[in-house]
């Protein structure tokens, strides 16, 4: 205690000699709100490369279906297969959205922890409009997810899949478009859930059920009526499927077998442009977080 | 303490006219059935450290939510830095700083990064950030410790931080929720240094709650809150004149007999309260031999007191702060069932 009452005297001293330093709180506009959204984005990523631990710690998950489910199945499914191509670089397309995924609500998920610990708060009294900070978290979020996917690109090679440039690109490309959707679907459901353990149930439960339905572990055809519709309802599946066919695409494969492989994703038989798929995904994305920048502009 | 409060009072009496820093009139706000605060009447003038004291639960929080734009009023009208709180609530946040009870830190951020955090969302312009970063973190002390994760700091440092955070826009009007609550005595009043140290230095108005009767001796004037309603307002020197009894209590063998004796053989009305039979007289020591002599009752202990602000909050609310903490668990426990139904 006495060493921070010298501390405080002599800290006074100094500002006193510097004298107190005028600070001219600027008026609101766009400005002032995009540096809002600039400092949130930028808190995520801070805590993204602080938190080496969860980096490593989610990849496990998708590592393991890669390399166990992806290596245990491929005798199994090697007959669906045409010659040359394994079922690991089959999945690899959803192992990737799957880590996006798991990153993304995760993420979504500090806003409810955020509020328990207070700091939400510091947000919300911040004379900036709260459309700044659900924009910055969702970007933020959609950053820290598609570098988790980055990291699972690197093993690209283990599933056989090559490092082309093009195919790299378009495939972080697809990556920030799903985790951008997902956190913004996070950030939506943490404006109204504010327990933290009821937040973690609720995505719990949909989490395993948007990546299996997602045509993430198998192709989109031939599948009972049922389970057609479902997955043409999972917003994953319309990342999935161009992801999928971007990977194969760039193998040595012909047209027919790219379509076995991989087929368009169909509305009662009219097959969706890949462009109109993505567009689905983004327009999904940004009504979701407009209902989040709703609920958090309601006063109490 | 003493020159913070001297350069606070002469600040508005020299302007001529009271510049008011916070005005509120027929404030209330009700969650459902409940009324948290029931029209308050104040104004605090530039440059004061105003405190409002009161139980656990009085209203005092709810009252600080809707200056700082946190809660709408249910009715009635407060203006904050000369702008109002519901119509005008961006100006009114620009111009305020804010300590509240629970920490709203980043555990996960250094010292230094919480505070650009809050220069970039209050649009601190840039070439100010740094300095007067250093200036605030100087203040209280936490230069020296800004670029470790706050996670790693005390319960008072953290508090210290938050001050710092607080003042870093250079607010005109600084509210803290119970700045010192939850922290150890020693902790505490090096808190109040800072306080003090900051009110001599910084040109700003204070606004506190505390339930701590010698925390709110540091204010220039308090209002005792209970009840959702102020019950008296006035300096603290002003307000243990008016009281201007001393209290006496006894320890007896038989309270309720000791209580009964007074009032038949002195015309005084007794209480028991934090479990000694308490009274009030004009001049306490003159007044114990005739006690002495008087009581038939067995007198185990005696203390006599001048008037405490908890005197003076006894003759306004009728019971002592401790009391009515332990009676005002049950209501807030209503309203807070009441607030989470609402949400």
């Amino acid at each position: 205690m006495a060493t921070q009452t010298t501390e405080a005297t002599q800290a006074s001293e100094q500002a006193a000699l510097a004298g107190t330093i005028r600070v001219a709180v600027p008026e609101h506009s766009l400005r002032t709100d995009l540096r809002a959204v600039s400092i949130v984005w930028r808190r995520e990523l801070i805590r993204f490369r602080r938190d080496r631990l969860r980096t490593v710690t989610s990849l496990i998950q998708p590592v393991l279906f890669l390399l166990v489910l992806g290596t245990g199945l491929s005798s199994l499914a090697k007959g669906g297969m045409p010659p040359g191509v394994n079922f690991k670089t089959f999945i690899y397309p959803g192992v990737l959205a799957m880590s996006v995924l798991f990153t993304a609500i995760f993420s979504a998920a500090s806003i409810v922890w955020d509020r328990e610990f207070g700091f939400l708060r510091e947000m919300l009294v911040a004379p900036v409009s709260r459309a700044s900070i659900v924009i910055g978290k969702c970007l933020g979020g959609a950053t820290i997810a598609t570098l988790q996917g980055v990291i699972m690109l690197i093993l690209a090679g283990l599933a056989g899949v090559p490092y082309s440039p093009v195919l790299i690109l378009v495939l972080v490309g697809e990556m920030l478009l799903l985790a951008f959707t997902l956190t913004a679907f996070g950030v939506m459901m943490a404006a109204r859930i504010t327990q933290f353990q009821a937040f973690m149930a609720v995505t719990q439960m949909l989490v395993m059920p948007l990546f299996f339905l997602s045509g993430a572990l198998y192709p989109l055809r031939g599948l009972p009526g049922w389970l057609s519709v479902l997955t043409r309802i999972d917003p994953l599946t319309y990342v999935v499927g161009p992801m999928r066919n971007a990977v194969f695409s760039h193998l040595s494969l012909n047209p027919i077998e790219i379509h076995a492989l991989s087929p368009s994703i169909t509305w009662v038989g009219w097959p969706v442009p890949i462009a109109l798929s993505l567009g689905i995904v983004a327009v999904m994305g940004l009504a979701m977080m407009g209902v989040a920048i709703v609920t958090f502009s309601k006063p109490e | 303490m003493a020159a913070g409060q001297a350069s606070g009072a002469a600040r508005w009496a020299g302007n001529g006219h009271r510049q008011a820093a916070i005005t509120v009139a027929g404030l209330t706000k009700n969650y459902g059935e409940i009324e948290a605060v029931r029209g308050i009447d104040f104004e605090v003038p530039v440059g004061e450290t105003f405190g409002f004291l009161g139980p656990n639960g009085a209203g005092k929080s709810t009252t600080i939510k809707m200056l700082c734009t946190l809660a709408r009023p249910t009715s009635g009208s407060a203006t904050v830095a000369g702008h109002d709180v519901t119509s005008e609530r961006d100006a009114v946040r620009r111009n305020i700083g804010l300590v509240f009870q629970d920490t709203t830190l980043d555990n996960y951020l250094t010292g230094a990064q919480n505070l650009k955090f809050h220069a970039a969302l209050y649009g601190v312009p840039a070439a100010a950030v740094e300095p007067r970063m250093r200036q605030v973190l100087e203040m209280v002390g936490l230069w020296e410790r800004r670029d470790s994760v706050v996670m790693t700091y005390s319960g008072g440092m953290k508090r210290r931080l938050e001050i710092a955070r607080g003042l870093l826009h250079a607010p005109h009007v600084l509210f803290l929720d119970e700045p010192t609550v939850g922290l150890d005595p020693q902790t505490r009043a090096s808190i109040w240094e800072y306080i003090n140290e900051l009110k001599s230095r910084e040109d700003i108005t204070i606004f506190l709650t505390t339930h701590y009767m010698d925390e709110a001796e540091h204010c220039d004037r308090i209002a005792i809150i209970d009840h959702g309603q102020i019950v008296a307002i006035d300096t603290p020197e002003a307000l243990k004149a008016s009281v201007g009894k001393d209290r006496v209590q006894i320890q007896t063998a038989d309270d309720q007999a000791a209580i009964a004796e007074l009032a038949r053989e002195f015309g005084i009305e007794a209480a028991v309260h934090e479990g000694a039979v308490t009274f009030s007289v004009a001049s306490g020591e003159q007044f114990v031999p005739r006690l002495f002599a008087g009581l038939t009752t067995a007198i185990k202990s005696v203390s006599v007191s001048r008037p405490t602000l908890d005197d003076v909050f006894m003759s306004y609310t009728g019971t002592t702060i401790r009391d009515a903490e332990a009676s005002g668990t049950d209501q807030m426990r209503q309203m807070a069932a009441a607030f989470r139904g609402r949400r």
